[in-house]
């Protein structure tokens, strides 16, 4: 009927006014980037999308608008960190690859839009490739010696994941809390999320599943020239991000932090390679002890 | 005679005492099926069991060719999952020894893999927006791992004629071949309640779990 479209736009204007009402210390963030009056602001940025199937597109657009008006303890909390699409996805993993000084990775590809699945899945994959492709090394290592057997070496994935998640999730608490604490103390107003932190890191560390991957190679100085790259590429994406918010710090802190950021990343490449993709001399026990081994497997066959 | 003339009287009527009334009071009756569900309590337990077994052995056939049936969402159940991973956690035993520390999963890794991989594969899709629900997700995820239970039954009898060359090349074709019938499976079941543009965010972990499970199966190892 005629009345119709003005309806909804009646409509539109009083759920948002309820939601406001509901919560009036909502943060409501515009897109023009200016905390324009709430009018102006709600029928120009507050998509309601009034289909009847999509009532769960509705209500993350919604929670784009207006951030964390739902508790922790509600599901459309963790919802929203999960809000990416396939292309949104691929193309932070490529921003990640490519650190460019002019594309600020949290500004630009991120769009202070921080997700979890990225850093999450990343994570995952990391823990299983990495433990993986040691295990494939260390049998590429041994194939020669005539009595070798080979051991899955599942405990790896594991330590493994121990590893990776810790680094994942306590390294940007420290690396946040800092700077927040240097903010307060500066009066500084820019600064990240917790959650950006998180999402800077998981994403950095994908070009580690490549490198893991290639790392089954055999040579050393391929190893060590993976580990170079590998480590230019993402620490490249952690410096670009974080040296403007140390910047406005005094000189020394601001180096102390950039240099520790750098310093704990090559500690999780290199230890990491030490551990899961050792040399061939390291190899333990069988190969030096042909003799033994073969007197345990011949006691146990009786 | 319009309505209102036939009742006008009425509001004037006050009734004093109880008036009997008289009169039939027919309720339908129910198909005979409906009434043998609310008397499965007095059924032979053999019915009971066979009825479930029934249920768990058409989903098998399900899975063996995936259409895009709902009766697996339907009708969900976890019997079967249970099933395929307890057998395929037995089977996983019975790994070399060579040392405590470079063995194969253990039974209580198996299964805590599976089903906890599950769980956070079904979390994933939810919390992506997709439609299905918890359990019905679980159940899928575990019925499609039967393709690499069977796999695993027939990598156990190769493994009995020698572990290397010709046989691992056996191996390896027949986990190749059930893992990624696996992932075509589960996603021709799960892919319709994903939103269309976050298909391949839901099939990733998919994907990776039952590759997972097949690195498992295809590095066991029997003891020498």
């Amino acid at each position: 009927t005629m009345a119709s479209p003005d309806d909804l736009k009646f409509q539109e204007f009083e759920e948002a006014t309820d939601l406001l009402l509901a919560d009036p210390g909502a943060s409501t963030l515009s897109m023009s980037g200016s905390s324009s009056t709430f009018p102006a602001g709600a029928t120009g940025d507050i998509k309601l999308d009034m289909s009847d199937d999509e009532g769960q597109e509705e209500s993350s657009e919604l929670l784009r608008g207006e951030k964390q008006t739902s508790g922790f303890w509600t599901f459309e909390y963790y919802q929203s960190f999960f809000n990416v699409d396939t292309m949104q996805v691929l193309d932070r993993v490529k921003g990640s690859v490519m650190p460019l000084p002019g594309r600020h990775f949290i500004k630009h590809t991120l769009q202070s839009s921080p997700d979890l699945y990225g850093p999450f899945w990343i994570c995952v994959t990391l823990v299983f490739s990495l433990a993986i492709s040691g295990n494939l090394s260390t049998f590429l290592n041994s194939l020669g010696s005539p009595h070798y057997h080979y051991r899955p070496q599942f405990h790896r994935v594991t330590i493994a994941a121990v590893v990776i998640f810790l680094y994942a999730w306590l390294v940007p608490l420290g690396v946040w809390g800092f700077l927040t604490w240097r903010q307060r103390e500066e009066r500084q107003q820019s600064g990240y999320s917790f959650l950006e932190t998180v999402c800077v890191y998981g994403y950095s560390l994908f070009i580690y599943i490549p490198t893991s991957v290639l790392w089954i190679l055999p040579f050393e100085w391929l190893r060590w020239l993976l580990i170079l790259v590998a480590m230019v590429i993402s620490g490249s994406v952690l410096v670009l991000t974080f040296w403007p918010v140390v910047r406005d710090d005094t000189k020394v802190t601001a180096f102390a932090t950039v240099a520790t950021i750098v310093v704990l990343h090559a500690l999780l490449s290199i230890g990491c390679k030490m551990y899961f993709f050792q040399t061939a001399t390291h190899t333990p026990v069988p190969t030096l002890a042909p003799n033994h081994t073969a007197a345990v497997l011949t006691n146990k066959t009786h | 005679i319009p309505p209102s003339h036939l009742f006008a009287g009425l509001s004037d009527v006050s009734i004093s005492g109880d008036i009997a009334v008289e009169g039939e009071i027919n309720v339908p009756v129910g198909t005979p099926s409906q009434d043998k569900k609310y008397s499965t309590l007095d059924e032979p337990v053999k019915d009971t069991i066979l009825r479930d077994l029934k249920a768990v052995g058409k989903k098998f056939v399900h899975v063996m060719y995936p259409k895009k049936s709902s009766a697996l969402l339907r009708d969900w159940d976890l019997w079967g999952p249970l099933l395929l991973c307890v057998t395929l956690a037995l089977m996983l035993q019975g790994g070399s020894v060579d040392s405590k520390e470079d063995r194969g999963p253990q039974f209580a890794e198996v299964f805590v893999i599976i089903w906890f991989g599950s769980v956070i594969i079904t979390l994933n899709s939810k919390l992506l927006g997709g439609t299905i629900s918890f359990f019905q997700s679980l159940c899928v995820l575990g019925y499609c791992i039967m393709p690499l239970t069977v796999a695993m039954v027939v990598c156990r009898l190769v493994l009995l004629g020698g572990s290397w060359g010709f046989s691992f090349i056996v191996r390896l074709i027949v986990v190749t071949a059930s893992f990624s019938w696996s992932t075509f499976a589960s996603t021709a079941f799960l892919a319709d309640c994903q939103p269309p543009n976050r298909k391949a965010l839901v099939v990733y972990p998919v994907f990776l779990f039952y590759f997972v499970i097949g690195w498992m199966i295809l590095t066991f190892s029997p003891s020498a």
